[in-house]
């Protein structure tokens, strides 16, 4: 017998907040990874797009290393087989720094990639043009191309945040209770595995939910062509479908379309 | 700056090419490629399409790496330094102070889009020259009434016609108080009735003593302004003069031919 009892006991009535202890565990973990995963895959892109092989080609291995082996392994190796290979059996890291070690490095080859794209997405003339105007490199991605390859960027990020928020799951199996861990362990030693694993859906689809508003208010809050959205709005079904003159963003790129 | 110092700089060299050789691949765009321009001048270059002209604006300020010559901006050699007898690339820093003398208008505007034309102005001076928002905002205001703009400071380019963004760039460009202005084909991808708007300011700027190295299409532009014009054809620089030797009594048949075609 399904017990839904159990279910809204654990969603509702729970003096000891097991879930909501576990969802708080599920969620510092993914920002933290997903922050790391950020500035890492900044500075992999920068690095992966120099034309110094001593640069590119650490990023490149990197990149392939991390994207080409399954994430399982990865926390295994760093949790299980780090203290091996170094040949140190006291060399333990804590669990929860073994996931946010191995998650962070992950998710930096694929924030990498996704840097990468929004960068080579901005026009070179931008950059060209804060050079001409005395900018330095970093100056100019900083102010000038960084901002501007935002826009493309924060989609795929809050793509890669969603799967991360879910992929804290592989932390159970080294014995970190987030969500899944959480349903898991109590589960079985109460059967009660299927109630807990719906108790830990509906916090996992609570917080991608959250997760889902907060995103398009950043990706609103970044749009400089907001004014934009209200002309569309006025413009009949038809022209908002088909796009009949709708400014693309970067005024740049308009014009020369225009030549 | 005092009369006197005007007098004995009206014949300081700003630019100086010497020998300029850029490929690409296998194509050479410019071979061996000399300019001089000196204080107060404004030359114009002209040719036909893929003749290297562009390149040779670019090579000016570093945005293309010469393969050989040596190119000064004011005395100081731009891009390299000299080590063991050998041109090495300078540092960027170093790179980067001397382009922040040289404004550069480009065909294709390259406003900051994600900036109000104000922002657009203010932002090198405030992060490039360290100097105060308020200060830089004043300048900047100015320089945009002068390009015509002062009701537009507050716009996003998207929102501005292709003679505005340009005219915006150029005060853009103007806000570092640059010694001198390249424009490259600055009206090119501009609508006929635009073009004029963008003219008039560069034609103000020459008046005002700028100097200039000015590519274009716009012979009007280059009869009327220019001191000195240069024909470049096939990477070369084929003929060059004062703008009534080259207009006309052009001496070499290829120039002949290029004007005949384009009047």
């Amino acid at each position: 017998m399904f017990e839904w009892n159990t279910v809204w006991h654990f969603l509702f009535a729970d003096p000891n907040h097991l879930f909501l202890i576990a969802a708080w565990r599920t969620l510092w973990i993914s920002v933290v990874a997903q922050l790391c995963g950020v500035i890492l895959g900044l500075f992999l892109a920068l690095m992966r797009m120099s034309r110094f092989s001593y640069l590119n080609g650490p990023a490149r291995g990197y990149i392939w290393f991390f994207r080409g082996s399954p994430l399982l392994v990865q926390v295994l190796l760093l949790w299980d087989g780090l203290p091996r290979i170094i040949n140190n059996p006291n060399f333990l890291l804590p669990d929860w720094a073994c996931i946010l070690v191995a998650f962070s490095l992950n998710e930096g080859a694929y924030m990498a990639e996704i840097v990468r794209a929004g960068i080579t997405s901005v026009d070179v003339g931008q950059m060209e043009a804060a050079k001409s105007l005395g900018m330095r490199y970093a100056l100019a991605m900083r102010r000038i191309v960084l901002p501007q390859a935002a826009r493309v960027i924060i989609p795929p990020l809050g793509n890669e945040f969603n799967n991360m928020l879910k992929t804290t799951s592989i932390a159970s199996v080294i014995g970190l209770l987030e969500l899944t861990g959480t349903a898991e362990v109590y589960g079985s030693q109460n059967f009660v595995i299927f109630e807990l694993l719906i108790v830990a859906t509906v916090y996992y689809l609570l917080l991608t939910t959250i997760w889902g508003y907060l995103q398009s208010w950043i990706e609103n809050r970044l749009d400089p062509n907001r004014t934009i959205k209200t002309e569309l709005d006025q413009k009949s079904w038809a022209a908002r479908m088909l796009g009949f003159g709708s400014p693309r963003p970067g005024g740049a790129g308009t014009l020369a379309s225009g030549r | 700056m005092s009369v006197q110092q005007q007098a004995n700089g009206s014949n300081r060299e700003m630019v100086r090419a010497e020998k300029i050789v850029k490929r690409f691949g296998d194509l050479t765009v410019l071979n061996g490629v000399d300019l001089s321009v000196k204080r107060r001048e404004v030359v114009v270059v002209i040719g036909p399409s893929g003749s290297g002209k562009t390149t040779l604006l670019r090579c000016i300020n570093h945005l293309e790496k010469i393969d050989d010559g040596r190119i000064y901006i004011e005395g100081e050699l731009m891009g390299y330094r000299e080590k063991n007898g050998r041109l090495v690339e300078d540092s960027e820093a170093n790179i980067a102070r001397i382009r922040s003398q040289v404004g550069f208008v480009f065909q294709r505007f390259n406003l900051f889009p994600h900036m109000t034309a104000l922002e657009n102005v203010i932002e090198a001076p405030i992060h490039v020259l360290h100097e105060s928002r308020a200060e830089v905002t004043g300048r900047a205001l100015a320089l945009l009434d002068k390009v015509g703009l002062a009701d537009k400071a507050n716009a996003y380019p998207h929102k501005l016609s292709g003679g505005q963004q340009q005219r915006v760039a150029i005060a853009r460009a103007l806000a570092m108080n640059p010694k001198i202005m390249l424009f490259d084909e600055a009206t090119s991808a501009l609508d006929p009735e635009l073009v004029g708007e963008v003219l008039k300011v560069m034609k103000q700027l020459a008046e005002e003593g700028m100097t200039m190295v000015v590519v274009t299409h716009e012979m009007g532009f280059a009869r009327d302004v220019c001191s000195h014009v240069i024909f470049m054809d096939k990477a070369v620089i084929v003929e060059e003069g004062t703008p009534e030797q080259i207009f006309e009594h052009a001496q070499n048949e290829r120039t002949r031919n290029f004007l005949g075609m384009i009047s």
